[in-house]
């Protein structure tokens, strides 16, 4: 039963490595065809789609119907796309194909905890297994409020990068829980993390754009010639940072929980809410280091591609406290189970 | 004062000549210079990465608190670096001067830069929002419109103070705090203007937060000052009694006294282990530890009945005392040539592998003609390798067996020096039997007995018991560490996602032509929302002026707190 229901699982984490393959050659395929002017265009169905949702200027216009004139209302320009951002149908593609990614990644995730009997993270082959799909999980999610599709060859390459190294490195067979792991901690704590690292992952992705599109707007206004075409069509470097930010605080939130919540457990399984422990170690630090971009983005003269620089600088952190601490480090947490 | 012109979001305001335009400083010019770049948002930033940056070494090389063997280790390997790191304090890296000096910097820096925006603060939340700007057309979601209602549909035109009233009872409404201001009146125009506020929360959280970090690090600190830690291996069936002699280590805070040791003793009735039998990829993993235990009190004097697991620490006494470790004490008596017992007890084993291959020692200073020591190792299940060497394959006592090699000599224990129960100081020992010796080394299985070699006696596996490592640890001050924390949680979350921002809202009335109406708003920190309050404000606005009922907005002038603008 265990061993059909995790091979089963593997079945599936290997579906969903060639689906999403597929979406990042898409999603790649849609950012070269960016370069192109001609598909800029709005697409017909987009156009039509606009005229269906008022927005807020026309909502503004019927409020004020024959009671007065607008004169003038500003639009930020922060916001604004350079160009509008074209549907196109190969962006529409990658992303169903995402959506059917996701959908064998979750149920392989969800195969493996029935398999184990408990939450499927509990070593590093189910820690990269979940945290990967929460990364897409969150992208998704995110993509609900804010169009975040031009990211996908980023966030999908990133995801198949480490389903890659996991699944060549990492994998083990399900096996029960040590007593030190036997706690609603492990649930809790592990979770948050998993889903401060996706929301910082999106952050990281969205910090490099940034720093791509600030030196294209630099080079524009230098008349030097543009490099990367495709960020042409992307929101301005200060629209970019603003989303960023708010990935990466809504992440630092969670790390922050993340950390409260790990000294907690730490009382309880090992007697002492703080060691030092390389984990705890590495945890504080990237902490420290969200709070240094946090402080960065508010203070004179950092905010834009230096705190830029800091967030990256931060997940780089996250993924060698992930890939490298847990691994090759020695430590109270060596729960990676190989 | 630095700090609030060098936030991003800060007012412009005009600076006094600094520091550096004036020709002579003297001292205290000197101090205010160095206490004003410390409290800097800058310094505050590269303090804040000095400190990620210095914690990284503590994880790579070996700490003395939390792996001394480590140390040891490290010191045998690198006999050349070690010393040299050693004096740099690699080994305590968080207790060291240069990691104390980054955070102790850091929080003289937080309180320099939280003290006076606090007062700030408290001064904002009393004073009303600051007069409106005279040219809203610069700040973000600037909206105008004219307004052409004759006042057909209400019965009178809409005018200048119709407009602010009603905008200051919306924004009233919404929990802004509000201020009405007359602007430049001319013959043919009058201005008025409303200007709100919200989100002072932010800035409170913000301050909360900050001055809880704080909060954490005194009250850690008088934890770890007032709070001690100690370790004790107790085989079942033993007792430990809270004094300082019990423990095997201890480490007290510095301000600990005796008298902090509450009197208790917890007996070790069982220790129960259960391993994973079922799964192949797993067998023998350890998936339960339960101690269960028989805890004495000056309340309860004849005990009670507890268990204690991993992850299940037990209270007691104002400490809690944790299973951390667990292994076996074969009870292993050795005679005299006699016959007569000269030594016998439990030996705790320490396990070396996840199948308990443990390793031990057994001193006997007494009773025999020489003082002799025993070093092996004990396999709960053995089995043995190609090569001959002995292993255990499985972590319960299925098959156990204990081989034990024989030392005479001098075993140091009259020197003053403290000897650890663990380890065999051989530089003064002959070694009897073993590989080098040609004699073969002793092996028993429980209830076997053997010679000693040179007719020194014999030695006997009577039985075999497990043993639990405790920890005991008390921590006055851990609940007012979470309190804090807890504070420090809800300041984050707070000054994270509330939003602080200004709303105004200007209506020029002008005697020929329609009443000019704006509006905008600033952001103080990130406020996604911004452009979109602003539009529905003016949304709202003006279908509260169509809808007005003239007479009914909400019973005050507005000049009853109208500021005139200079
Ligand atoms: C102990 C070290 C410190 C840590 C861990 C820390 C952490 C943080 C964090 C996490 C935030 C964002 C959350 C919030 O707005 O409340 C923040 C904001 C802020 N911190 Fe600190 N801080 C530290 C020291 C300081 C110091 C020394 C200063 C002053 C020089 C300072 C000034 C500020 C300011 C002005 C903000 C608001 C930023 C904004 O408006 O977005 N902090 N800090």
């Amino acid at each position: 039963m265990t061993d059909t229901l995790s091979q089963l699982s593997l079945l599936l984490i290997i579906g969903a490595i060639a689906i999403y393959a597929a979406a990042f050659v898409t999603f790649a395929l849609d950012l070269a065809r960016r370069r192109s002017p001609s598909v800029t265009v709005i697409s017909a169905v987009a156009r039509h789609a606009e005229a269906e949702t008022p927005t807020s200027t026309t909502r503004l216009a019927n409020a004020i119907g024959n009671t007065g004139v607008l004169v003038r209302q500003s639009t930020t320009s922060a916001d604004a796309h350079e160009e509008r951002p074209q549907t196109s149908g190969v962006l529409r593609a990658a992303f169903v194909l995402t959506l059917v990614g996701f959908g064998l990644h979750l149920g392989a995730d969800v195969l493996r905890g029935i398999a184990a009997g408990r939450v499927p993270w509990a070593n590093m082959w189910e820690f990269s297994m979940t945290g990967t799909l929460i990364i897409v999980g969150v992208f998704l999610l995110v993509t609900l409020k804010y169009d975040l599709r031009f990211l996908g060859t980023f966030v999908i390459g990133l995801v198949l990068l480490l389903l890659g190294i996991a699944s060549a490195r990492y994998y083990v067979p399900v096996a029960p829980l040590p007593p030190a792991l036997q706690s609603y901690w492990l649930v809790i704590h592990v979770i948050v993390a998993i889903i401060a690292t996706g929301f910082f992952a999106l952050g990281f992705a969205l910090s490099g754009v940034q720093l791509l599109k600030a030196r294209r707007e630099r080079q524009e206004t230098d008349a030097r010639p543009p490099q990367f075409a495709f960020l042409r069509t992307l929101p301005k470097w200060a629209a970019l940072e603003n989303l960023a930010y708010r990935m990466n605080i809504v992440g630092f939130i969670l790390w922050t929980f993340t950390l409260i919540a790990g000294a907690i457990w730490a009382e309880k399984a090992w007697g002492r809410y703080w060691g030092w422990d390389t984990k705890e170690v590495w945890t504080f630090i990237i902490w420290v280091l969200y709070a240094g971009y946090i402080h960065a983005r508010a203070t004179r003269g950092w905010r834009g591609s230096r705190s830029a620089w800091l967030a990256l600088i931060g997940f780089s952190a996250v993924m060698f406290n992930f890939g490298i601490v847990n691994v090759f480090f020695k430590g109270l947490h060596s729960y990676s189970g190989l | 004062m630095t700090r609030s012109t060098e936030r991003i979001d800060a007012e412009p305001t005009e600076r006094t000549p600094t520091a550096v335009s004036q020709p002579r400083l003297g001292i205290i010019g000197w101090g205010r210079w160095a206490w004003r770049q410390l409290t800097s948002m800058r310094t505050a930033l590269f303090l804040l990465l000095l400190l990620a940056l210095a914690a990284v070494p503590g994880s790579l090389f070996p700490q003395r608190t939390a792996d001394p063997n480590g140390v040891v280790q490290y010191f045998k390997e690198n006999p050349g670096l070690a010393p040299i790191l050693d004096k740099f304090q690699v080994f305590d890296a968080y207790t060291s001067f240069w990691f104390s000096s980054i955070y102790l910097l850091l929080f003289l820096s937080l309180i320099g830069c939280v003290l006076p925006r606090t007062v700030h603060h408290l001064r904002a939340i009393r004073t009303a929002p600051p007069r409106t700007p005279a040219r809203l057309s610069r700040m973000p979601g600037f909206i105008a419109l004219d307004l052409n209602d004759d006042g057909k549909a209400t019965g009178s035109a809409v005018t200048a103070p119709d407009a602010i009233a009603a905008a200051r009872s919306l924004l009233r409404r919404r929990g802004y705090r509000v201020a009405v201001f007359e602007g430049a009146q001319t013959k043919d125009s009058t201005e008025l203007s409303v200007s709100a506020e919200r989100g002072y929360l932010r800035e409170a959280g913000n301050l909360v937060f900050h001055i809880a970090l704080l909060g954490i690090l005194i009250t850690v600190g008088i934890g770890g000052g007032f709070g001690y830690n100690g370790n004790r291996v107790v085989v079942e069936g033993q007792t430990m009694i809270n004094t300082l002699a019990a423990y095997d280590s201890f480490n007290p805070g510095r301000f600990f006294t005796d008298a902090e040791l509450s009197p208790y003793s917890i007996r070790l009735d069982k220790l129960a282990v259960t391993y994973e039998t079922q799964n192949k990829d797993a067998r023998g993993l350890p998936t339960d530890y339960t101690a269960t235990v028989t805890a004495r009190t000056q309340d309860s004097r004849n005990g009670y009945k507890t268990t204690i697991k991993v992850n299940e620490p037990l209270n007691i006494g104002g400490t809690n005392v944790y299973l951390l470790g667990n292994g076996y004490a074969p009870h292993i008596t050795v005679r005299d040539p006699r016959g007569h017992v000269v030594f016998s007890d439990f030996v705790p084993f320490l396990p070396q592998d996840s199948n308990l291959t443990s390793l031990g020692v057994v001193k006997v200073p007494d009773g025999l003609q020489q003082q002799i020591g025993m070093m092996g190792f004990f396999y709960p299940t053995k089995a043995v390798a190609q090569n001959g060497a002995f292993y255990s394959s499985y972590p319960d006592v299925k098959a156990p067996m204990l081989t034990l090699n024989v030392y005479s000599g001098d075993l140091g224990l009259n020197g003053g020096v403290p000897r650890s129960v663990y380890t065999l100081d051989t530089s003064r020992l002959k070694q009897l039997t073993g590989v080098s010796t040609g004699v073969k080394s002793i092996e028993l299985a429980p209830g076997y007995s053997q010679q000693l070699p040179d007719g020194l006696g014999s030695v006997s596996l009577d039985g075999v018991s497990r043993f639990a490592s405790f920890q005991v640890n008390h921590d006055p001050a851990q609940g007012w560490v979470l309190l804090f924390t807890v504070c420090a949680f809800g300041g984050l979350l707070t000054s994270l996602f509330v939003p602080r921002r200004r709303l105004w809202v200007k209506a020029i009335g002008q005697a020929s032509g329609p009443l000019r109406l704006e509006y905008a708003g600033l952001a103080r920190g990130d406020d996604p929302q911004l452009e979109t309050v602003v539009e529905t404000l003016a949304q709202n606005h003006i279908e509260a002026l169509r809808n007005r009922d003239p007479g009914a907005s909400d019973g005050r002038h507005p000049e009853e707190d109208t500021r005139r603008t200079t």
